[in-house]
C-alpha cells in the first residue's frame, strides 16, 4: 500500500469516529450544548481537557521550540502545565459551584455589571480567536503534507468535520469527540518516540531516555548533544539564559495566561460536582503530562539525529554530500520545509551557527578557516516532530499516525476555542443583553447558529491570516493574564472588589499589556508602526513584551484595590454570592443567586 | 447558609492555608529551582546534565501533579468533615 493510501486511511479512519460520536451525542438542551449535560466523569473531563488544550502548537511545534533553544524553552513546558495548579485550586472548584455556563457570565453576576461582561466578552472573542486562527491554519498545512491536497482545500474539509460535530453536539459533541482525539494524539506522539529513544539510548521510555546514555557514544545523551552542537558554534542545549527575570516573568505570564483562558475554564463546568472539578483538573494535567515529559526527549533526540544525519562521520570530519542526502530530507524539501542552498559550491551540506550570537562569532574563523561561507540547511522547526518518524526508519504506518494525531490536536482545541466564542456570542450578548426573553428552545438555534458562524470566521481567517494570527502567545496568554484571571480571582477571594474596582482593574491592565507589547511589535501589529525594535536591549529591565503579561495581571490587581476601597461596598447579595461558590454543598441551587 | 457560620469561616481559612503552602511548593520547583536557584545547584549532576535542568524540563510538572491530587484529596475531605460536601 502507498504511504497516501495509508494516511488517508488513519485520517479518514478517525474522522469517521468524530463524526459517529456527533451522530451519538447530539444536543438536545442548551445545557447540553453549553456544558455537555453537566454530567461528565472527571476521568473523562481530563482526558477532553488534555486535548483541548493540546494545540497544534503543542503537538507540532513545541518540540521543535525546544530543541532550537534546549533549556530556555522550559518556560514553555513549565508555563502550560503549572497554570493547572492555579486552576485547580483558585478558580475551577468555585467557579463550577457557581454554576452558569460562560466565563462573562460569572464576572458581570459577580461585579453585577453589564459592562464588566462586555468587557469579559471582548477579551474572551479576541484572545479566543487569535488562537483558534492558528490552529485552522495548522489543520490547513498538516492536510497539504499528508493528503497531497492544498491547504485551503485542507482547511475546508477540517472546517466541514468540525462543523458537523460542533454545531449538532455543542459541549457535549465535542466533549466526547475530545476524548476520542485525545487518545489519538497521544498515541501518535508516542510511539515514534518511543523507538527513537530505544534506539538512541536502550530505554523505551522517552522521558528517562533524556538523561540516559547514548549507545554510540558511551556518553550522557545531553553531553553528547552539547558537544555536537557546540562543535559548529552553536551555543549548548542546556546553558542558562540571560535574564532570569525575564524568564520567571514569562513562565507566571503562561501559567496564569493558561489558567485564565475561558475554553479551559469552561470545560470544567461540564462535570457534576465541585469535588469532581478538583480531581479532573488532576486528571488533565496527567494527560496532559504524558505528552509534556515525552516533548523534551524528542526535541534532544531528533536535534542529535539531525546533526547525526548531517555530519554522519562526526563534527570534526566533512558533512554529507548533497546527493547522499535521506530520503526524507529530499520529501520535506518538496514542501519548502527544507531548504538547501550549496553557498561555497563543494556539494557538502553545511549546516552550523552562522548568527549573530556570541557562541555564532565566536565560531566564524573556525568555519572560514574550514571554507565554510554560511550555513546551507534551513530546516523549519515544525518538522521536528511531524518528519521524526522517516528521520528514524519507522513503518509508514506510524507516519500515517502522526497526519491523524496532528489534525486530532488541531481540530479538538479549534472545537475547544469555537464553543468558548459561540458560547460568549448567544449566552452573554444575545440572551445576556440583546434578547433576555429568549426560549431554550430559540437559544440552542441561537447558540448553533453563533458556532457556524465563528466556523466560517475562522476558517476564512485561517486561510488568510491577518498580522495579529502569529502572536498567540503574545495577545491570547496576555489577554488571559492580565485581564480574565485576575478579574475571576479577585471575584472568588474578596467580597470587597466592587463593579467599578474590577472594570477599572481589568481595563487598565488590558491597556497597560496591549501597549508594552504594541510598542514593540507595531501597533495592532500593523507592520512598521512599532516604536522600538523588539530586541533584549530595548526592553525595560529586559523584559520581552511576551512576559508583560504576568506585570499587566498586578496592575490589574493594584488597581481594582485601589479602585474599590476608594468607592462602595458590594451589596449584601454579592457578598452573599461569594460566600456560596466558596462552599460546595448546594451546587445544583447556584443558579437561585 | 452555611457561609455565616462559625465553621464555615474555619473551612476557608483552612482552605486558604492549604493553598497557600500548595503553592510555596508551585513557585520552588519552577521559578527556584527550575530557574532563579539554578545555578546554585547545578553541582548535582543528573544525567548529563543538573539537577536544575531537570526540575525545568520534568521535576517542576510532576510536582505540579502532586499537588493537584494532593489538594484535591485534602479538600474533598474537609469538605466532609466541615459537612459543605455535596451529598
Amino acid at each position: 500500500m502507498s504511504q497516501f493510501a495509508i494516511n488517508i486511511m488513519f485520517v479518514g479512519g478517525s474522522f469517521l469516529i468524530y463524526i459517529l460520536i456527533a451522530v451519538w451525542a447530539k444536543a438536545g438542551s442548551t445545557k447540553d450544548f453549553y456544558v455537555a449535560g453537566g454530567g461528565v466523569h472527571p476521568i473523562t473531563n481530563g482526558m477532553a481537557i488534555g486535548a483541548d488544550w493540546m494545540s497544534a502548537a503543542s503537538f507540532i511545534s513545541m518540540a521543535g521550540i525546544i530543541a532550537a533553544s534546549g533549556y530556555a524553552s522550559s518556560a514553555y513546558l513549565m508555563g502550560w502545565t503549572g497554570g493547572y495548579v492555579l486552576l485547580a485550586m483558585l478558580l475551577a472548584p468555585y467557579l463550577r459551584k457557581f454554576g452558569k455556563f460562560t466565563v462573562p457570565e460569572f464576572i458581570g453576576d459577580r461585579f453585577y455589571s453589564k459592562q464588566a461582561r462586555l468587557v469579559a466578552v471582548i477579551c474572551l472573542i479576541v484572545a479566543s480567536l487569535t488562537y483558534v486562527i492558528g490552529q485552522m491554519a495548522g489543520a490547513g498545512v498538516a492536510f497539504s503534507r499528508f493528503l497531497e491536497v492544498d491547504s485551503t482545500t485542507g482547511l475546508m474539509i477540517a472546517a466541514v468535520v468540525i462543523f458537523i460535530y460542533s454545531v449538532l453536539g455543542g459541549m457535549k459533541g465535542i466533549t466526547y469527540t475530545q476524548v476520542a482525539q485525545y487518545i489519538v494524539l497521544i498515541i501518535a506522539y508516542t510511539i515514534p518516540a518511543v523507538f527513537i529513544s530505544f534506539q538512541l539510548t536502550g530505554n523505551p521510555v522517552p522521558a528517562l531516555g533524556l538523561f540516559s546514555t547514548h549507545i554510540d557514544s558511551g556518553m550522557p545523551i545531553l553531553d553528547k548533544l552539547n558537544q555536537v552542537i557546540t562543535d559548529v558554534g552553536f551555543s549548548e542545549y542546556s546553558a542558562d539564559v540571560d535574564s532570569h527575570l525575564n524568564m520567571v516573568l514569562f513562565t507566571l505570564t503562561l501559567m496564569i495566561g493558561t489558567a485564565g483562558l475561558p475554553h479551559v475554564i469552561i470545560r470544567f463546568f461540564t462535570v457534576p460536582k465541585v469535588a469532581d472539578a478538583r480531581w479532573s483538573a488532576g486528571w488533565a494535567l496527567v494527560f496532559i503530562a504524558l505528552l509534556y515529559l515525552t516533548a523534551p526527549a524528542v526535541a534532544s533526540m531528533a536535534r542529535l539525529n539531525l546533526m547525526t544525519t548531517v555530519y554522519p562521520d562526526g563534527t570534526a570530519a566533512e558533512p554529507i554530500r548533497y546527493e547522499d542526502r535521506p530520503q526524507w530530507v529530499k520529501e520535506w524539501e518538496v514542501t519548502g520545509l527544507i531548504k538547501y542552498v550549496d553557498k561555497n559550491e563543494d556539494g557538502l551540506i553545511q549546516m552550523y551557527n552562522d548568527g549573530s550570537d556570541d557562541a555564532a562569532q565566536a565560531f566564524k574563523p573556525q568555519a572560514e578557516a574550514r571554507g565554510w561561507e554560511g550555513n546551507e540547511l534551513d530546516v523549519n522547526r515544525d518538522i521536528i516532530v511531524l518528519a521524526n518518524p522517516e528521520i528514524a526508519n519507522l513503518p509508514g504506518w506510524v507516519i500515517g499516525l502522526i497526519a491523524a494525531g496532528g489534525l486530532a490536536a488541531a481540530l479538538s482545541t479549534a472545537a475547544g476555542l469555537l464553543l468558548a466564542i459561540s458560547s460568549a456570542v448567544s449566552h452573554d450578548l444575545i440572551k445576556g443583553s440583546i434578547k433576555p426573553g429568549i426560549s431554550d428552545k430559540g437559544e440552542l438555534l441561537a447558540a448553533r447558529i453563533s458556532m457556524a458562524v465563528a466556523i466560517v470566521v475562522a476558517t476564512y481567517l485561517g486561510a488568510n491570516p491577518p498580522g495579529f494570527a502569529a502572536q498567540v502567545v503574545a495577545l491570547a496568554f496576555g489577554i488571559a493574564a492580565a485581564s480574565l484571571f485576575p478579574a475571576l480571582m479577585m471575584g472568588i477571594f474578596s467580597k470587597r472588589i466592587n463593579n467599578t474596582g474590577a472594570i477599572a482593574g481589568m481595563l487598565s491592565g488590558l491597556v497597560f499589556t496591549l501597549s508594552y507589547i504594541f510598542v514593540y511589535k507595531g501597533w495592532f501589529f500593523i507592520p512598521g508602526t512599532a516604536n522600538l525594535a523588539d530586541i533584549p536591549a530595548n526592553w525595560v529591565f529586559g523584559i520581552s513584551p511576551l512576559s508583560i503579561g504576568a506585570i499587566g495581571a498586578l496592575v490589574n490587581f493594584a488597581v481594582a484595590f485601589a479602585v474599590a476601597n476608594a468607592t462602595e461596598e458590594p451589596p449584601v447579595e454579592i457578598q452573599e454570592l461569594v460566600e456560596s461558590v466558596r462552599y460546595p454543598r448546594g451546587a445544583g441551587q447556584a443558579q437561585d443567586h | 447558609m452555611p457561609g455565616h457560620s462559625y465553621d464555615a469561616e474555619k473551612y476557608w481559612k483552612a482552605n486558604l492555608r492549604l493553598i497557600f503552602g500548595s503553592l510555596i511548593v508551585w513557585a520552588l520547583v519552577s521559578y527556584g529551582f527550575g530557574i532563579v536557584l539554578r545555578p546554585m545547584l547545578s553541582g548535582i549532576p543528573i544525567g548529563g546534565t543538573d539537577l536544575g535542568f531537570w526540575f525545568a524540563q520534568q521535576g517542576s510538572i510532576l510536582t505540579f501533579i502532586g499537588l493537584i491530587f494532593h489538594y484535591a484529596w485534602r479538600m474533598n475531605r474537609l469538605d466532609k468533615q466541615f459537612g459543605v460536601d455535596e451529598e
